[in-house]
């Protein structure tokens, strides 16, 4: 291991490094009782009246991947946040290799060999891999001695761990699975030994996601300890070797991963039986709804996101869009749910629409029967400042049930239809004054689905609609999708999450670089195929469907 | 966290905001070796002391409600509108092209064509910033602002070459005829007894308080004020909801230079008779002020106005009677708009330390 020069800002780090260089190896040798990495006592932290950990103790044994998961909400984040010092614990004691510390700002945590790879990543897109690495940790005036050191550590890790990498690359060309692998390298250059990662595949394709499982066991197998922080119950199965669960700021549970099974953590999570599959009947599909050829969008700066996108959903299917974030699916549903100009031709019940003129915007889709559940519920699907019953009129705001006369809108009617949707859509609280980013995030997203779908469409565009939503959320939000279908209209859905594609669709087609990669029966595919289609292998063996 | 009770908000935070701005100004005062509370009595004399004071302190308020409530449309549109004062101005200018085109035969007749002209040519004013935004993404702030300028030489291009009566000597128009003087105050059955000496305060300040209520039913009770606030508040979100973005802004950028315009009915028509340079007199820029004080409200806007009606005509009152020289006016201007506008947010975090102390105290 190389030295580096010792600055008052990281008092820990000399001694920390003496005692880093062997303790992996001494590790293999005695695996039966492995000492604690990290432990936390008592933790509580606070924000006005909302306790966000309660009395937290948790042991993490070093050389073990620990599982954190819980749902959103539950405190993970601020327990790491905690442990990374970005926030002051109320009271409790933080141990690392069995010493108390104080861990009053990041510098300190790094110092006490922590390091924390965020779910997006703090990375300056124009600098290389080694000025990214370097950032924050150059040693000297001079710029060079740190770069070249930097390069030879960065060439054993990268041997070490396979965490190939190009030094050289800059930031912007890497794919996102190589940029998560810049932030373990940034973390594992500043001598950590213990290894945060919050939420890392939700970016991650499953090849990558598989390749980062790799690289996270070869660190386990070199005597780092690694937390992760996910929501992802697969993976908590897949990886950790223990798992601790949070809910409502508590510590339920701290098992081996071996002893348990997703439905039990699932339990665990939620506080009740939760279904974790879909039930529904096989789908009937009738009549063609909507008719995609060729359909092409280009972003702002001009660059083609859409590269010629051809589908069709019958009335009483759900297709599913599969692929990795940012191939194309978000540009799909913008064109289709009026945002975004496009070309090609799109049909709609036998009826041309029009892609470009007036008529292309979000008012006449709505007219011609297309309702859409947006991505992104806080910057487009609500307007966090007003209150749920102005956000249950968006974008139906010129309906005429909601008007008093020609010239004042009927707010005392909007209110009225907004109890009746948030009783049926279970929306908690149920308080149509209440601003809508008072709301949790799935109280939003059933905000949003409740507007949408009580509209009756033909055709449903909808766009993660499960993202940063409770378990107990999402298997009512899965439900009514496939009510909808069952009541004969046509659903485009698109997420990241491949579960929820596989357990929802009735045909799936994977998306990569703006086109479509090929249509597949969820019955007769696997996660595997999917993969190497998000991945953009080309579709040579079975066309088309 | 962070956050404070409503009313505390709307109340406790303009009113601290104000009273941090009254101590700074004593203490200028006190520095140029004059008594802070002295003064304090001369301009709560001399404006709100007497019905006297009042009619001049309701004059500028007039004014300031007009060109608040300009600035508060767009704001909740999301754009700046600091083009009050050239909107303004142009607005003199439509009511003295209406009022001297006919020989009125009524002011109620001349008042309702001149507010027409007012708002069309405020509305003008602003309709050309509004397109360059709409259509070229030129920065409404700066466009306004140098459509001021524009304003300005416009005025006295017209006023020295087109609309001053041959042989005088002022850039100005001629006299407006009798039929379209409007009633002041004391001039109005019944209110005559309040206000018995002659006061510019005219039927103008009706408009002024219709127009708060216009503005109020507007944004919160129409359509196009629902689509107005969604778009000021998101504009990501207003085009996932198929609200025409070019629309919004021409449509609220034309309301509020009409708002703006229509100021002109007060000053040009009201108390002038006539249009001359400069006409606006900075009530387009205190209508920001205004505005943010008003927390964009038209009832905080109504209540701003009068406070800044107050430091205007108390401000005038010191010129009088002290030795203070007018530009401290400005002084205490520049304070209550430094605090109530520009600091507002430090006096919010200020009190949401004192509130959670006190919660922590409570608990």
């Amino acid at each position: 291991m190389t030295t580096c020069q010792t600055t008052p800002a990281r008092p820990r780090r000399s001694k920390h490094m003496s005692g880093n260089t062997e303790p992996g190896r001494q590790f293999a040798a005695a695996p039966a009782s492995p000492p604690l990495a990290i432990e936390l006592r008592g933790i509580s932290k606070a924000f006005g009246s909302v306790q966000a950990n309660k009395d937290i103790s948790i042991q993490v044994a070093r050389g073990t991947i620990h599982g954190i998961i819980g749902e959103n909400g539950a405190g993970k984040s601020t327990l790491m946040s905690i442990l990374y010092g970005f926030y002051k614990a109320d009271s409790g004691e933080i141990l690392i290799g069995g010493k108390a510390v104080t861990i009053p700002d990041s510098q300190a945590a790094i110092a006490a060999g922590i390091g924390m790879v965020f779910q997006h990543f703090k990375l300056v897109q124009n600098f290389t891999v080694l000025e990214n690495v370097i950032l924050g940790a150059e040693e000297g005036r001079l710029l060079t001695p740190s770069l070249d050191k930097a390069r030879r550590v960065l060439g054993e890790l990268s041997r070490e761990y396979e965490l190939d990498v190009d030094p050289d690359a800059l930031i912007e060309d890497l794919s996102v699975g190589h940029q998560q692998r810049v932030e373990i390298l940034k973390a594992l250059y500043r001598q950590a030994d213990i290894l945060i990662l919050d939420e890392p595949t939700g970016v991650l394709t499953p090849a990558e996601a598989d390749h980062l499982f790799r690289i996270l066991r070869g660190l386990k197998a070199q005597g780092k300890t690694i937390m992760l922080i996910t929501h992802k119950l697969r993976e908590i199965m897949e990886i950790t070797d223990r798992v601790s669960v949070m809910r409502r700021g508590e510590m339920v549970a701290t098992v081996e991963t071996d002893a348990t099974s997703p439905e039990d953590l699932a339990e665990l999570m939620v506080g009740r039986k939760v279904l974790l599959h879909v039930e529904k009947k096989p789908s009937n599909p009738g009549a063609v709804v909507l008719e995609v050829e060729n359909l092409r969008v280009r972003d702002d700066d001009k660059i083609e996101r859409l590269k010629g996108v051809s589908l069709t959903i019958r009335a009483g299917e759900i297709l599913g869009i599969a692929g990795v974030a940012g191939n194309g699916q978000s540009e799909l549903l913008e064109a289709l749910g009026g945002i975004a100009r496009a070309t090609g031709v799109v049909r709609m019940n036998g009826v041309e629409l029009d892609l470009t003129g007036r008529h292309s915007d979000g008012q006449s889709r709505r007219a011609q029967g297309i309702a859409h559940v947006p991505e992104d519920r806080q910057s487009r699907g609500l307007i966090m400042d007003f209150t749920a019953w102005e956000n249950v009129a968006f974008g139906y705001h010129n309906a005429p049930e909601y008007q008093k006369n020609a010239l004042f809108m009927d707010n005392d009617a909007i209110k009225a239809d907004t109890v009746r949707k948030m009783e049926r859509f279970d929306v908690r609280p149920p308080i149509p004054t209440l601003a809508a980013k008072s709301f949790s995030g799935g109280n939003q997203q059933k905000i949003v689905v409740a507007r949408e779908m009580e509209r009756n469409p033909d055709l449903l565009l909808v766009g993660q609609p499960t993202r940063g939503v409770d378990i107990g959320a999402i298997e009512f939000i899965h439900k009514q999708i496939v009510a909808l279908r069952d009541a004969g209209k046509a659903i485009l859905l698109v997420s990241v999450e491949l579960d929820e594609i596989m357990s929802l669709s009735d045909r799936i087609a994977v998306m990569f670089d703006g086109q479509i990669m090929g249509m597949r029966d969820p019955a007769t595919t696997n996660e595997r195929e999917l993969g190497l289609l998000m991945a953009g292998v080309a579709d040579a063996v079975k066309g088309a469907a | 966290m962070g956050t404070l009770p409503k009313w505390a908000d709307v109340v406790l935070v303009p009113l601290v905001s104000l009273a941090l701005a009254a101590i700074i100004s004593a203490l200028v005062i006190l520095s140029i070796g004059e008594d802070p509370l002295a003064t304090l009595q001369v301009m709560v004399d001399g404006a709100i002391g007497s019905a006297y004071g009042w009619g001049y302190t309701l004059y500028y308020a007039t004014s300031f409600i007009f060109t608040g409530l300009a600035v508060t449309v767009a704001f909740h549109a999301g754009l700046f509108n600091i083009g009050g004062e050239g909107q303004a101005q142009l607005g003199g200018l439509g009511v003295a092209l209406v009022c001297l085109a006919l020989p009125w035969p009524h002011w109620s007749v001349a008042l309702l064509a001149a507010s027409v002209g007012a708002a069309a040519f405020g509305a003008l004013w602003a309709a050309i910033p509004a397109y360059l935004q709409a259509k070229r993404g030129s920065h409404i702030v700066i466009t306004t602002i140098m459509f001021n300028y524009i304003a300005s030489a416009f005025i006295v291009y017209m006023l020295v070459d087109v609309l001053r009566p041959a042989g005088q000597m002022d850039p100005a128009t001629a006299r407006f005829s009798e039929g379209t003087t409007l009633p002041t105050l004391n001039e109005i059955p019944g209110l005559n007894l309040i206000f018995t000496k002659a006061v510019p305060a005219n039927v103008t300040i009706f408009v002024a308080i219709a127009a708060c209520v216009a503005v109020w039913a507007l944004l919160w009770r129409t359509r196009l004020g629902y689509q107005i606030r969604a778009f000021g508040k998101s504009g990501s979100a207003a085009k996932y909801a198929g609200i025409n973005p070019t629309k919004i802004i021409m449509i609220t950028m034309i309301i509020s230079g009409a708002l703006a315009g229509l100021m002109a009915i007060n000053n040009v028509m009201g108390e002038s008779g006539r249009l001359v340079q400069n006409s606006a007199s900075g009530a387009g820029f205190i209508g920001i002020a205004v505005a943010l004080m008003g927390r964009n409200h038209p009832v905080g806007v109504l209540l701003a106005a009068i406070l800044f009606g107050f430091l205007f005509q108390g401000g005038a009152e010191l010129g009088l009677w002290t030795h203070i020289p007018i530009e401290l006016r400005i002084v205490v201007q520049g304070l209550v708009i430094l605090f109530t506008g520009a600091l507002d947010q430090m006096v919010r975090m200020m009190l949401v330390f004192v509130f959670s102390i006190g919660k922590q105290r409570a608990a």
